[in-house]
């Protein structure tokens, strides 16, 4: 069965007053992941085909066609972690 | 090294630190931590809106108290450089020590520690060519004689004997007195290397070379409408450091931006919070050049910046 560590590589906090998450999925999964997330959140819009800006309950966040995402104002791992299992499995 | 060594046995209730709000987080904790231990008061110099030192405010805040300035050579932030020569001649002359981080001036033009008449400097390996993990502490022989050791174990050791059941223990000379433990010698054989390879160039080279990608790239920045630079626009007072802002975008998304195209970029604070607040700032994005990059990765650094204003 699968779960969020087969896509995910590593989550980093960055640095800056906006306290955002970036998730970097792993490069053989990538594809597969931005797939899995476009089917379930609801596209805002699609920036020079590399950046999708979605919502999905509630959460706007960012998908990079390189394999990242930021998501902003997330509160803590646990919903980080709920939010990713709901997208992309 | 300084805050702990020479700040723990020489500072106490009473003296003052003076430090700048443009220094990197590493140049403010040490001291912070220290004044905990210690209860001596951390005193911090303006800067201006543009990024440059408040030189009045600095010097305002020397005084017969302040037993060390400590500032940046040059800003990691906004690559403004600052005049530490006269900044520790205030300092001196009111019988303070002056503290330069050098992280940002050594590996990007000449710099002479006994011209500037600096007490102490430091800096990082991983700025100027060599591996992570190495870096230079210079301080003057007659002040290093007098601070102890900063970590004990290996090469700082001169003696350990033992009399009626008692350890005696004394210090190795100078420099071996600040290098305990097994030295990072891969680190420092990388580091010789980097500095031959720099020296071979000329730094003078090295200097003029960054000079123009930047004078380059800040006059192209200004046909983008939505990108704002950060930092004094006269281009006589910095190094090849651009911080800049996109409208509508985090810098991580600019940086991630930048990474589709394949062009890497820093965001975020750069462990520079307290400037960041006085730009009324969330985070920037950072440009910045040195010797391996040419005029056209900065064309195409700039073509992606011309991409934000199709967004």
């Amino acid at each position: 069965m699968a779960t969020v560590d087969d896509y995910v590589s590593r989550i980093e906090g960055t640095c800056g007053a906006e306290s955002d998450v970036i998730v970097v999925f792993k490069y053989e999964k990538k594809d597969e992941a931005i797939s899995n997330i476009l089917k379930k959140a609801t596209l805002k819009n699609k920036i020079a085909g590399i950046i999708f800006e979605l919502t999905f309950q509630g959460q706007s966040f960012r998908v990079y066609s390189t394999g990242k995402a930021i998501f902003r104002g997330v509160k803590n791992k646990q919903e980080l972690n709920e939010l990713l299992v709901a997208l992309l499995l | 090294m300084v805050a702990y060594s020479w700040g723990l046995s020489n500072l106490g209730k009473g003296d003052e630190v003076l430090v700048s709000l443009m220094e990197h987080h590493s140049n403010i904790v040490p001291w912070e931590i220290t004044a905990k231990i210690k209860g001596f008061t951390i005193k911090y110099a303006n800067v201006h809106p543009d990024g440059t030192l408040d030189y009045d405010d600095f010097e305002s805040k020397i005084s017969k108290k302040t037993k060390i300035a400590c500032l940046s050579h040059v800003s990691n932030v906004t690559g403004v450089i600052n005049d530490v020569k006269r900044i520790g001649k205030v300092a001196h002359d009111n019988g303070a020590l002056m503290l330069v981080d050098g992280a940002q001036s050594m590996p990007h033009m000449k710099v002479n520690v006994q011209d500037l008449d600096m007490d102490f400097l430091a800096f990082s390996g991983h700025k100027m060519l060599a591996p992570t993990g190495i870096g230079v502490f210079y301080g003057k022989k007659e002040v290093l004689e007098k601070m102890p050791p900063f970590m004990g174990g290996g090469e700082m050791i001169k003696e350990v004997s033992v009399s009626q059941g008692q350890c005696s223990v004394s210090w190795n000379e100078l420099p071996w007195k600040f290098e305990a433990g097994t030295p990072n010698i891969g680190g420092a054989i990388g580091l010789g290397a980097a500095v031959k390879y720099l020296e071979a160039l000329g730094m003078d080279n090295v200097l003029s070379h960054e000079k123009e990608l930047t004078k380059y790239a800040s006059e192209r920045m200004k046909e983008c409408s939505k990108v704002t630079v950060y930092g004094p626009s006269d281009l006589s007072k910095k190094l090849g450091i651009i911080p800049f802002g996109v409208k509508g975008l985090s810098s991580h998304d600019v940086a991630l931006f930048f990474d589709n195209y394949g062009v890497m970029m820093r965001s975020g604070y750069h462990c520079a919070q307290p400037l960041h607040e006085i730009f009324k700032l969330e985070s920037s994005a950072r440009a910045s050049f040195y010797i391996y990059n040419t005029q056209q990765e900065v064309d195409r650094f700039l073509e992606v910046l011309k991409e934000f204003e199709q967004l």
